[in-house]
């Protein structure tokens, strides 16, 4: 079981990789910096099990909070909007 | 009333829905389940609405305790209200006079079906998944829902084991409402985000 190395309110960049497989980090937050909004709890490994293995060791999940004008440099609404996305602890690094 | 045109069309089964069919087959085939059950669990999965989510939200208006708990831990308030949601890791976010939330999933159509039924195709179609994360005040403005400049979106984007569902604002003018009355308001978009509860 892998323990959580972040806390809400961490600031955290998402991985820049392009795995083959299936992955469930979408590609518009890769490389991106965000801030951990809070942990979800450890889940099976969605990359291990769409391949019927065990998911083991479960990962933690986070929500990550990105600033919309940090993803889209030509955002067109409120500095303060945001999207939030759930990323595995193994997609991040600290900021 | 005559026969609806698309029955009428053949189109061939596609490699998923081969494999859908095959698997179905065999599993009344050795009877794991019979046909009666999966026309019944169909029957089910097709009939249901967003009443449960419209239930919470309308209990969550009238009962600020209840509300908390909800916004804590969002399954277990399914489960208050008699709602059996297994496996189903729910999110409930509150809209405020300040704060908007909007539900999407980029990566398929993850939806909280045991609470709102089937998700609208549009929920599912790459227009909505694509735009609503890039330009979400401009998707919710063909949705009819404007959002003054002084509020903030916030775009869920259920990625991975979360569900979400947005508690909107209890509409002004609902004062002294019962819980049945108030639930008649709560729609399927506005759970969704895209629109806010019907007004009285």
């Amino acid at each position: 079981m892998l323990e959580p190395r972040f806390q809400t309110g961490d600031r955290v960049k998402v991985i820049k990789a392009a795995p083959l497989g299936h992955v469930r980090t979408p590609w518009y937050v890769r490389g991106q910096v965000g801030v951990i909004e809070r942990l979800c709890g450890k889940f099976g490994n969605p990359e291990e099990l769409a391949y019927a293995r065990s998911g083991e060791p479960k990962q933690p999940l986070y929500r990550v909070r990105f600033a919309q004008t940090e993803l889209w440099p030509d955002y067109a609404g409120k500095p303060g909007d945001v999207v939030e996305v759930e990323i595995f602890q193994h997609w991040l690094e600290q900021a | 009333m005559g026969i609806p045109e698309e029955l009428g069309k053949y189109r061939p089964l596609s490699y998923f829905q081969m494999m859908e069919v095959s698997l179905r087959e065999l599993l009344v085939e050795k009877g794991v389940v019979s046909e009666a059950e999966m026309a019944q669990a169909m029957q089910e999965i097709r009939a249901r609405g967003p009443e449960r989510g419209a239930k919470m939200v309308a209990r969550a208006w009238l009962d600020p305790a209840y509300k908390e708990r909800m916004l804590a831990n969002g399954s277990q308030a399914a489960e208050e209200l008699g709602f059996e949601v297994p496996g189903l890791k729910l999110i409930v976010v509150a809209n405020t006079p300040a704060v908007h939330n909007v539900i999407v999933c980029t990566l398929c159509s993850c939806y909280p079906r045991m609470l709102l039924g089937l998700p609208p195709d549009w929920y599912k179609s790459h227009a909505y998944r694509r735009r609503v994360v890039r330009e979400p005040r401009a998707v919710l403005a063909e949705f009819g829902t404007e959002i003054s400049e002084a509020v903030t979106i916030r775009v869920h984007d259920s990625t991975a084991d979360m569900r979400y569902m947005v508690l909107p604002l209890r509409p002004a003018g609902t004062e002294g409402w019962s819980e049945e009355q108030l639930a008649g308001l709560v729609t399927r978009d506005s759970l969704i985000g895209v629109k806010t509860a019907n007004n009285p």
